[in-house]
């Protein structure tokens, strides 16, 4: 093991958080701040000849090598896990800018009760009518502290949208359901498709309120307060598992990158994968990693910022012993607790027209929240909260697009007959996709698994994760949903009801699952701090979506982004200037 | 050292388009003839024609247009056994292997290659030989194994994957969806077109890019 000299800021992680993190601590202060990335180099360049199905949408090109290392799944605590031999239900990225590169680039902000939800729901149905083993959590921050923090992340990144609720006033083809917002969206909304158009009209026709997806992909050329210049979107359709070739969907490399290549005091190091977060009574004395070559180092740091996926917080706070893993049975303990992951599905809708759906951007289209939070549920059918109904163009690739044909047109899923009506029906279909809140369960948690390892051969991280009742009310409800708006599209909906099936690992849900390090006002239901602070070690941060208690009915980047920034506030103005515990 | 091995196509069902595709391969036109042999990189040439005709009665041609043989699918499937989805070298492949709920997928220990030369076994040495309703019984009788939904699933992704892999010889499958490949830009086209197909000419990666691509199979196994 090599002794590298001290840096004043370890990060592990390169992409969103860790990289907005440097970025904070690099334009604000002297500090010297190192990012220690496992994955390799990555830029504009490099994704000019990505342009490919196979290689990146279904071989997966992007993700982290799951060879070196998976996660193990089980449904219940009373079963085995086995491993996730390949993705897969979520798909972590690797290399510099991590899946921040690949993403899709949906930017929401969460309504202010899902920061509030235990206290919301109780007090809105009483405790006695919450579901028993319901382990949601107030998170210690409010919308209201975060709403500055938001409107920075969105600046950075140029999203692009209508605003519905600004300040309280209340804009027609803007989300009038949204958190209310300082600032009209940075760039206006995406041009949209056939469908999504389609989608628009029918859902007006029925009274609900459609709007644009709020996007990361540009709409015109935009620099960002940061003196960024990036491109507008060209509407290629190759943007959720790929990079972007010109840089109009915003990225870590496009974005935070460019800044912070001009400071000296910034240093990222590739290659290095991060095994153990050092520490020695109470303090963090740095990480340990090993190199490409497989060399081993210590890193000493005086403050240590964990800002790896999700998962993989967890599974380093484990592997490093710290905090107090949680057990499901007793209640007790916090790491590992509150994981989460968002409700997504797709319900297929056939049309008689061609919908030239191979053009698009990642976030294009049009969706309503006229049911998120708990907007027009009542709760007596025990469907406590919903969420978003949306249409979609990301643009239809023709591997994955192929053979999607209305159930029971053919006895086979190949042959003569197969072909001709994969045929007929190609180009006719959408998808009416729903994005659900997942609240948190007690018997839903991570902890480390005792049989399977990872190329070092540590454990790995092992998550226990099962659907309950309401998360299929949730499925059914957006069903039915679904199936008032198709008609209205002039299309038919896919007669196949949502069924019961449990949790699948297999079949892409999102890369949003979360929780694990969850953050609150009290040390005894949480690991981490309002600020992210660790309560245990107060000069570790661990930030990400693993500080969600729940799951908002959105994607979680931007409120990931809102937080670091938040917490970066915090780091910077309070916690340097007095080193320790800032609650 | 295993001995080169080709699989001879005629030249005609190929619509004399197979030139440009696999110019990232030596390869020989036997003008005398009016074959084309195209090296192997996996495959025996006995194994290939077998799994070229199972192939061919997934996504057959026929008078809906070019099916799996014109597009030379096992061509595609040749090569990506050949490289390192073929030896799983991105899969996590550690022990110890357990039957599990279909919600885990496939728990195995064998690899794509390993499955293939299994079902090759499956579907007999004379499978290429046998007349086409037996050689749908036969793949009928096997559509539950592992081997039938990868070969299902590699056929679809030989028909209509960036010809770059070896498949969708001269665009064959593009053009038969009429998918007009990657394109840099469709801002003046995405919210135009309403209703009415519209289908620009395909061209490949490398067409558009005019510099070659790296496909994954290329790297080591």
């Amino acid at each position: 093991m090599t002794n590298l000299k001290p840096v004043d800021v370890a990060i592990v992680g390169g992409g969103w958080t860790g990289l907005a993190m440097a970025k904070e601590l690099v334009s604000r202060t002297s500090l010297n701040v190192l990012a220690l990335e496992r994955g390799k180099p990555q830029s504009i360049a490099d994704y000019a000849m990505d342009m490919d199905e196979l290689d990146y949408n279904i071989r997966l090109r992007m993700m982290q090598n799951i060879a070196e290392e998976t996660v193990t799944h089980r449904h219940s605590a009373r079963d085995a896990a086995v491993p996730v031999r390949q993705y897969g239900s979520f798909h972590p990225g690797t290399g510099v800018g991590g899946a921040g590169e690949h993403w899709t680039g949906m930017c929401f902000r969460f309504l202010p009760d899902v920061f509030t939800l235990r206290t919301h729901l109780t007090e809105k149905h009483g405790a006695a009518r919450l579901p028993a083993d319901l382990a949601v959590k107030d998170w210690g921050v409010t919308y209201d502290q975060l709403e500055p923090h938001y409107w920075y992340a969105e600046q950075m990144m140029g999203v692009s949208g209508k605003a519905g609720n600004l300040r309280g006033k209340l804009i027609d083809g803007g989300n009038i359901f949204e958190s209310p917002r300082s600032h009209e969206y940075p760039t206006p909304p995406l041009k949209h498709s056939y469908a999504s158009h389609l989608f628009e009209e029918a859902t007006r026709q029925l009274g609900y309120h459609p709007y644009p997806t709020p996007a990361a992909n540009l709409s015109e050329n935009y620099t960002n307060p940061d003196g960024v210049t990036r491109p507008a979107c060209a509407y290629c359709g190759y943007c959720s598992r790929f990079g972007c070739m010109i840089g109009a969907k915003s990225q870590p490399t496009n974005t935070l990158m460019p800044v912070l290549r001009k400071h000296k005091s910034f240093q990222l190091r590739t290659g290095s994968w991060v095994r153990r977060i050092v520490h020695e009574n109470g303090r963090a004395t740095g990480v340990q990693f090993t190199d490409a070559n497989g060399e081993e180092f210590f890193q000493p740091a005086e403050t240590v910022v964990l800002a790896s996926f999700t998962l993989n917080n967890s599974r380093l706070l484990y592997l490093s012993k710290i905090g107090t893993p949680y057990d499901p049975a007793a209640g007790k303990g916090t790491l590992g607790r509150n994981l989460t992951h968002q409700v997504e599905g797709g319900i297929r809708i056939f049309f008689d027209k061609p919908l030239n759906a191979f053009m698009g951007a990642g976030s294009l289209g049009r969706r309503i929240s006229d049911f998120d939070g708990d907007h027009g549920l009542t709760g007596s059918d025990g469907l406590l909260r919903y969420g978003m109904l949306s249409l979609n163009g990301n643009g239809d690739l023709p591997i994955g697009a192929f053979g999607a044909i209305p159930p029971g047109s053919t006895k086979s899923n190949w042959g003569a007959e197969w072909k001709a009506a994969s045929l007929q029906w190609h180009d006719r279909v959408a998808q009416l996709n729903m994005y659900g809140e997942h609240m948190a369960y007690r018997q839903n948690y991570i902890d480390l698994d005792p049989t399977y390892t990872d190329k070092f051969g540590d454990p790995l991280l092992r998550f226990t994760l099962d659907w309950t009742d309401h998360e299929h009310k949730q499925r059914e409800f957006a069903y039915e949903l679904a199936a008032k708006i198709a008609p209205a599209m002039g299309a038919k909906i896919d007669p196949t009801r949502p069924s019961r099936a449990r949790y699948n690992v297999i079949n892409y849900q999102s890369t949003h699952i979360q929780g694990g390090v969850v953050m609150g006002a009290t040390p005894d239901a949480s690991v981490v701090n309002p600020y992210l602070q660790h309560w245990d070690v107060p000069n570790l941060w661990v930030i990400g979506a693993s500080s969600f208690p729940q799951t908002a009915s959105g994607n979680p980047t931007l409120t990931v982004l809102a937080l670091t920034f938040w917490a970066a506030d915090a780091m910077i103005d309070k916690y340097l200037k007095h080193p320790g515990r800032l609650v | 050292m295993k001995r080169r091995e080709f699989l001879t196509i005629p030249a005609a069902a190929l619509g004399g388009t197979l030139l440009y595709t696999l110019a990232r391969e030596p390869f020989r036109l036997q003008a005398q003839d009016g074959t084309v042999k195209v090296p192997l990189r996996f495959f025996t040439a006995a194994e290939a024609r077998v799994i070229g005709a199972a192939c061919e009665r997934i996504f057959p041609s026929d008078a809906n247009g070019p099916g799996a043989k014109e597009a030379g699918v096992v061509i595609y499937i040749d090569r990506q056994l050949a490289g390192p989805y073929g030896a799983d070298k991105y899969r996590y492949t550690k022990g110890p292997f357990v039957d599990s709920y279909p919600e885990h997928g496939y728990q195995g220990k064998e690899n794509p290659r390993e499955t293939y030369h299994q079902g090759i076994i499956q579907l007999g040495s004379d499978f290429a030989e046998l007349p086409v309703e037996a050689q749908i019984q036969k793949l009928q009788s096997m559509e539950k194994t592992h081997f039938f939904q990868l070969l299902r699933a590699h056929t679809v992704e030989g028909m209509f994957s960036d010809p770059m892999h070896g498949g969708n010889v001269g665009l064959i499958g593009w053009q038969l969806i009429g998918y007009p490949g990657p394109r840099m830009s469709y801002k003046e086209d995405v919210d135009q077109h309403f209703g009415a197909a519209w289908r620009p000419k395909p061209a490949s990666l490398e067409q558009i890019m005019r510099r070659p691509a790296k496909p994954w199979e290329d790297e080591k196994a």
